[in-house]
């Protein structure tokens, strides 16, 4: 398991180099150049050249390339070309807000989706099943910044019973925290739980038609008991792994949610940079959203060993 | 048969199934009983009903698209009137079952010792470490060796026999008054049966429990059941002692069961005489009322009168019940 653990960490060297060299190569495929964005309309051509000469932009990709990643693996992302402040320091100041947002809508579409699931399996046929399954198709086919302002408008503005944006740090209290990120969540969640449940569904109208389970109802042991624990336990691997992949659908809806409800996270800051084509700040994002990425999808490998003891690495 | 009250009594159950080409009748009227102790045999080929029956009185049947009617008397309580929490306070204390698969029949994510355990502290009511305690000794008494490691394992680890020993430690652990066995020991190699069978016959001595052992493996029964019953397409054909059955088949498809069985000692190379025999034709479909004796289209002996009425099941010898128009009556003792 250790050893697994350890094989499975160095396994994430080759694929975040890749995602590195992706990351880096934006400066040569996107369109716009920087150098000419920063000396601005006046600027002559010397100008600009004197620029990219002084922002490193005129030397060979190969040589930039390792260069930067080289700096990168010391925990230096560069500075940002318009703030002219460490990128590592920027992100650091919005990871909060994100990170909340996230954990939030984790623990928001989890506590929804998985009871909506076995519900939904354990009734299927029933019109507490279709409503489930409508509830999902709604949240798949909605975009998340139309849930957004509909929720905003109306629990917001309309009914006043949570702030219409915003961030407030949990420092200043867990109350204002909570109230300020629950529509972002919600909104947020809801494709997300549409997913889930819908594989808690399918997972566990499978399990629900196993032996086991018809063991487990001739020992005595009650419907609760029998969806929750011999049944779930059995359907989790499936639902863990839908987490793990959707989390990529969660990180790109944050950056959706944090413009609509305006928060300052991570995600109005790579919004921000692209728009200004502050390429570092947009290198270091990507390259933190992909490393969470990476480093969830390890924790949900090594969860399987948890809820299916035949998994063994 | 003993004047005292039977430990189950079943009286005209009819298990249907509603789907979407019609009613399945899986069982038809099916009458029996089973007295405290007792081994009851229950034999007929796969699609007859044996395993509906069992389910039936467990009440496992998911209903719908299930539908029971009849009378299941468990020491006088009919099974069919009680509440779902009822039941479950019924099931795995009083009456337990084992099955037939016993790779499939574990829950794969939780230990053997949890799985005994549960059992134990939701009819007793007894704390976690107590009931693994009694899982240990539920394992000791099934004869797995080294209790205490395995009762910290998962199904995979173990062999299919011990499998089947977690199952039987599993339906004794509250010493249930009923056993209900559904085909213990067909998913199992023939050693292994051998040492099942023992288990089954030792712990009916041990704990007292009067047994309802669901095969089609006559063998199996023979060396068992002191009752048998045989079943057709849902029905109850044929009832009495295991010696009554064997010697004495009355029924003509329990006598087309006996000559489909191999006999040791009997060279199956020899040509003619000890050749096996099967039952030609095919079982009726469950879908549709059966009109007459539902064992006319195959039987050997079949008549007009057989085609069109069913015939009652009637005492035909002592301690021996067929249904058959054409049976001979053998005097019964008043």
């Amino acid at each position: 398991m250790f050893a697994y653990t350890v094989r499975r960490v160095i396994a994430t060297i080759p694929v975040m180099g890749i995602v590195a060299l992706f990351v880096f190569s934006l400066l040569y495929i996107a369109p716009g150049d920087p150098a000419a964005i920063i000396a601005g309309d006046q600027a002559t051509p010397e100008d600009v050249e004197r620029i990219r000469a002084s922002l490193g932009l005129d030397r060979p990709f190969i040589i930039r390339f390792t260069e930067w990643l080289w700096r990168v693996l010391q925990g230096d992302l560069g500075v940002s070309i318009f703030t002219n402040l460490p990128v590592s320091h920027m992100i650091k100041q919005r990871l909060e807000p994100t990170f909340s947002l996230m954990l939030l809508t984790l623990t928001f579409a989890l506590s929804c989706a998985i009871p909506m699931g076995v519900l939904a399996a354990w009734k299927h046929g029933t019109w507490i099943d279709r409503l489930v399954m409508l509830f999902a198709v709604l949240g798949f086919s909605v975009p998340v910044f139309v849930v957004g302002y509909v929720l905003a408008y109306t629990f917001a503005l309309q009914l006043d019973w949570f702030p219409v944006q915003g961030y407030t740090p949990i420092s200043n209290g867990i109350g204002g925290w909570v109230s300020n990120l629950t529509l972002p969540a919600v909104a947020l969640g809801s494709a997300f739980i549409a997913l889930i449940a819908r594989i808690t569904r399918a997972t566990m109208l499978e399990v629900l038609n196993q032996d086991y389970v018809r063991t487990a109802k001739a020992k005595g042991v009650g419907q609760r008991a029998i969806l929750f624990v011999h049944a779930l336990k059995n359907a989790a691997v499936p639902i863990i792994t839908i987490v793990g992949i959707g989390f990529a659908g969660l990180i790109g809806g944050a950056v959706v949610t944090e413009s609509v409800f305006a928060i300052p996270g991570v995600g109005r800051l790579v919004v921000d940079a692209i728009l200004r084509r502050d390429y570092p700040v947009i290198q270091g994002v990507v390259l933190m959203f992909s490393f969470t990425y990476v480093i969830v999808n390890l924790i949900v490998d090594l969860l399987y060993t948890v809820f299916d003891p035949r998994i063994r690495y | 048969m003993s004047s005292s009250a039977p430990l189950l009594e079943v009286q005209n159950l009819q298990t249907h199934f509603g789907t979407v080409d019609g009613v399945v009748r899986a069982v038809e009227g099916v009458s029996f009983h089973i007295n405290a102790g007792e081994t009851l045999g229950v034999v007929g080929e796969s699609g007859c009903g044996k395993s509906v029956t069992a389910m039936s009185i467990l009440r496992l049947i998911s209903t719908p698209p299930g539908k029971m009617a009849g009378k299941i008397l468990f020491k006088g309580t009919n099974l069919l009137e009680l509440s779902e929490p009822e039941m479950q306070a019924i099931r795995g204390k009083d009456i337990s079952m084992i099955f037939q698969e016993p790779m499939t029949s574990l829950n794969p994510v939780l230990t053997v010792g949890r799985q005994i355990g549960e059992t134990v502290m939701l009819h007793e009511g007894v704390s976690a470490r107590d009931a693994e305690q009694r899982a240990v000794e539920m394992l000791t008494l099934v004869g797995i060796p080294a209790p205490g490691r395995r009762v910290r394992e998962y199904p995979h680890q173990l062999s299919g026999g011990m499998r089947q020993r977690v199952m039987i430690a599993m339906a004794l652990a509250c010493s249930p008054q009923l056993l209900v066995a559904d085909e213990p020991t067909t998913a199992l190699d023939v050693t292994i049966q051998a040492q099942i069978l023992e288990l089954m016959r030792d712990l009916e001595t041990r704990v007292g429990a009067a047994i309802m052992l669901i095969t089609h493996d006559l063998g199996v029964v023979a060396e068992m059941a002191q009752r048998v019953i045989v079943m057709y397409a849902g029905r109850k054909v044929e009832e009495g002692t295991a010696e009554e059955i064997f010697l004495n088949p009355l029924h003509p498809y329990t006598r087309g069961l006996m000559g489909s069985m191999p006999k040791l000692g009997s060279s199956l190379h020899e040509t003619g005489r000890s050749k096996l025999t099967e039952i030609q034709g095919q079982v009726p479909s469950l879908r549709k009322p059966i009109i007459g004796c539902a064992f006319a289209g195959r039987c050997p002996n079949v008549t007009d009168v057989c085609r069109q009425m069913a015939p009652a099941i009637e005492l035909k010898a002592p301690n021996h019940l067929v249904a058959c128009h054409y049976a001979p009556r053998v005097a019964v003792a008043a």
